[in-house]
């Protein structure tokens, strides 16, 4: 406790908070384009932070993730470009709740859901950082394959009315996945490096959402006549509270664990949670059409999955994400002995940055929940104009990447498999839920194998495992029990709603 | 009204991002005739080694006046083929040089490429980095014998990890170390992981029997005594590192993974020795020496027909590695 005190301490210097500020305005920033994430931000900083010091450095980097969580979900929401693959999620709902005039509700949810996940987060960090890090390095291939394949089933929760078009799309993902020789295999490369290491995943969903969408408009906007986008309210109302709190909460259950596992990610927990908030909702009728607990638990999912990134790196100098490995390279840079001493040789630095970590999270709901209704009117911008804008956002992102031309020929592609998937009323979710977990799936599945020379039963062979199994055979049976006692109702009038939507 | 605000988001980015990857935004006299503009290819992402590397030669270079700002870009794609390609494209360019490694040579041939380093202009080599052979603590194996027996006792059964993908120096290093001691590369184990973080985690997990990686990403852990090094890879022992080297150990081989730079294909004499003098004087700076001793790289400087050898040497001896592998 008294540590952590220090940390306040230290974090809550003016200029600590100067720099934690920069850091979330920074963080949010890069956030918003696609492209650049938190991680190229670092690294690109990282020779000019050297001439200040190490803590005032590492909390402004903790500032910047922990921003570039949340400014995704800015664009994700206003203008249906994802900036970060974890925020593809948010798009589904928040994008529709934004054409319906609920921008701000959809952003103040977001906002509040990261700072509440990311608050509890960090409390969590602060108590479990030195209790479980042994226990998270003990998981293996089995482990991670069998929590993947419970998100695949999961899948199935989100691929709308018509199983057949959602299998088509998830197939489609799955193929899209393929493409790349990580295997060691030149798969659909067509014999062209620079597709050697597969198509980005945030090229992918800028493609399908934003390009897709600005073609179908653009297709449409003749012939009917414009949709006014209504005003709304500007603020959530009791009955969003009373609809955003649980998503918050399961958000953040599931987004920590995943972050401080190795190979977890901040994309799986995201739709782990979508597709419970759609199971649980009191509201399922609304999901595809603006709910807003579609877009509070996958963003209260992702901030949680941040702070838990950091269990592997402050306990084990063992970095996750691309953002931590860069961390730690600054860590190092400064001369830290990263590793597992780190907390008790440094104890100031560490708590330092928990400290702040609390600081950039209340920073940036002060920040951003007055900007939402002002964002909000964005959307007002007559539809030609917002369009064009979304369509030079979206190129400059996929461009910017790599400086590549061949990117934006990916972009443009996709984004036509967009507009004739919308054409077609294909869902676009399990088509990117099929390209984010196809690769890690087929990855964890041969490394299991290699290691155990091809037995099998490697795949049942680690407690996790087993447990995952048996939750998903829970899941059946009672999802079976369910089928027989309510011969499928209500799916004939939906999906004739979804076509015309999507 | 609220455009202008996401305009001015945009701006303030952008300055930022341009300022900062330009270096520090100090303007420097240009009286100097050499003072000149030249650009520089990063072959993988930002804060991968070989952009370390760059970074660390371009600022160097900068901040002695040596020459004029660099324009640094990342163009990554294929470990380094799509950059590779770029360089064969530009052939003639006199203002542009490229950061590449053994890394690079591997996947030019995994990926079947034909701009390979041997049509380049090689300028020199820069910095190189031991492999080391890493067990968890509690590991049977206590020394490279150890190690070496077991392996020839099941060649399959011994589990390899290293944080490269197939042609990259942690694959080409086991494969090459089994090809000495008398087993068949092709029976190796060679499991992939996605750089030396999920390594750690495979090994920490005792998931792998040996991982075989540069050490920089490991200190903490062998520091803490969660990770033992069995030999390292270099011709000498490694400062801080409390291990014998493969020699040694009784094991012929040598093996580092190094760092250099190219220049596309086709340029003039004089501009060769141009590129090659700035390196050489880039080599003295105390700004160099400290990037060295702050990444932990062996200096391994060589310019001139020295480093084109040695070039040819490292691709005719990679080709062969994965052409045995059927990679190639």
């Amino acid at each position: 406790m008294d540590l952590l005190l220090d940390g306040f301490q230290t974090a809550l210097t003016p200029e600590n908070l100067l720099f934690a500020a920069l850091g979330v305005l920074l963080g949010t920033a890069v956030g918003v384009l696609p492209g650049i994430g938190p991680a190229m931000t670092l690294a690109l900083l990282l020779p000019v932070t050297y001439s200040v010091g190490a803590d005032s450095a590492i909390i402004m980097f903790a500032g910047i993730y922990y921003g570039g969580m949340y400014g995704g979900s800015t664009t994700s929401i206003l203008l249906n470009t994802p900036g970060e693959s974890s925020s593809v999620i948010t798009a589904i709902e928040g994008n529709k709740m934004a054409k319906a005039g609920r921008a701000a509700q959809a952003l103040a949810t977001a906002a509040i859901g990261s700072f509440v996940a990311g608050s509890i987060a960090t409390v969590l960090l602060w108590i479990v950082t030195p209790q479980v890090a042994d226990i998270v390095v003990t998981l293996g291939s089995p482990s991670y394959f069998a929590l993947m394949v419970l998100a695949l089933f999961a899948v199935t929760a989100v691929l709308g009315s018509s199983k057949l078009r959602g299998f088509i799309a998830l197939f489609l993902g799955l193929a899209i996945g393929l493409v790349g020789t990580s295997t060691g295999q030149a798969r659909l490369t067509f014999g062209e490096p620079l597709l050697a290491d597969g198509i980005d995943i945030v090229v992918v969903a800028v493609a399908l959402f934003a390009i897709g969408e600005a073609l179908w408009v653009a297709a449409h906007l003749r012939r009917k006549p414009l949709e006014i986008i209504p005003v709304g309210q500007p603020w959530m109302s009791r009955a969003d509270w009373g609809r955003s709190w649980k998503p918050w909460l399961r958000g953040t259950a599931y987004g920590f664990p995943f972050g401080a596992l190795p190979a977890g990610g901040a994309e799986l927990p995201t739709f782990l949670s979508y597709a419970t908030e759609k199971k649980l909702s009191k509201h399922p009728e609304e999901f595809g059409k603006g709910a807003i607990e579609g877009v509070a638990g996958p963003e209260a999912a992702n901030n949680a999955s941040a702070a838990g990134t950091l269990v592997p790196l402050l306990a084990l100098g063992l970095p996750t994400t691309a953002t931590a490995a860069i961390m730690l390279v600054a860590l190092q840079g400064y001369g830290f002995q990263t590793g597992p001493t780190l907390m008790d040789d440094h104890p100031d630095l560490v708590w330092g940055l928990l400290a702040s970590l609390f600081v950039a999270n209340a920073l940036l709901l002060v920040l951003n929940l007055p900007m939402a209704p002002l964002w909000a009117k964005l959307l007002r911008i007559p539809r030609p104009y917002l369009y064009a804008g979304i369509l030079f956002f979206a190129s400059l992102g996929a461009y910017s990447v790599n400086f590549q031309a061949f990117d934006l020929a990916i972009l443009l592609v996709l984004g036509v498999l967009g507009f004739f998937m919308r054409r077609f009323g294909i869902p676009v979710l399990p088509l990117i839920i099929g390209v984010i977990l196809g690769p890690k799936l087929e990855d964890q599945l041969t490394t299991a194998l290699k290691i155990s020379e091809g037995d099998v039963s490697t795949l049942w062979s680690e407690p996790v495992a087993v447990v995952v199994y048996g939750v998903m055979a829970l899941l059946l049976t009672a999802m079976a029990f369910a089928g027989l006692r309510k011969p499928s109702a209500g799916n004939v009038p939906t999906e004739e709603k979804e076509m015309v939507e999507r | 009204m609220h455009r202008p605000g996401r305009g001015l988001t945009a701006l303030v980015v952008a300055l930022v991002l341009a300022a900062v990857a330009s270096g520090c935004g100090v303007t420097r006299g240009s009286d100097d005739p050499s003072n000149r503009r030249l650009r520089m290819m990063i072959p993988n992402s930002v804060g991968g080694g070989y952009d370390l590397t760059g970074r660390a030669a371009a600022r160097a270079m900068e901040d002695n006046d040596l020459t004029g700002r660099f324009e640094i870009t990342n163009v990554q794609g294929a470990s380094g083929t799509v950059a590779m390609q770029r360089l064969v494209n530009e052939k003639g360019a006199d203002d542009l040089m490229m950061l590449m490694g053994l890394g690079v040579v591997g996947a030019v041939y995994t990926n079947k490429s034909s701009a390979t380093p041997l049509k380049m202009t090689p300028i020199a080599r820069l910095v190189e980095e031991q492999e080391g052979i890493l067990v968890p603590a509690d590991s049977p194996f206590e020394t490279v014998d150890d190690l070496v027996e077991a392996w020839r006792e099941d060649p399959g059964g011994l589990t390899v990890g290293g944080g490269s993908s197939n042609g990259g120096p942690d694959h080409l290093f086991p494969m090459q170390l089994a090809d000495t001691i008398g087993v068949d590369p092709k029976q190796v184990n060679y499991i992939s992981y996605d750089g030396g973080g999920p390594l750690t985690t495979a090994l920490l997990g005792a998931k792998i029997d040996v991982g075989m990686s540069g050490l920089g990403e490991f200190e903490g852990q062998i520091e803490d005594g969660k990770l033992r090094v069995l030999a390292v890879s270099g011709e000498q022992r490694l400062d801080g590192v409390d291990a014998p080297t493969l020699t040694e150990s009784g094991v012929n081989l040598v093996f580092t993974n190094w760092r250099g730079v190219l220049a596309p294909p086709g340029i003039s004499a004089e501009q060769r020795e141009y590129l090659t003098d700035l390196l050489t004087e880039m080599h003295d700076t105390p700004e160099w020496r400290d990037a060295l001793e702050a990444n932990g790289w062996t200096d391994n400087f060589a310019t001139g027909s020295e480093f084109e050898e040695f070039l040819a040497e490292q691709d005719d001896r990679v080709a062969d590695t994965l052409k045995e592998l059927g990679l190639a």
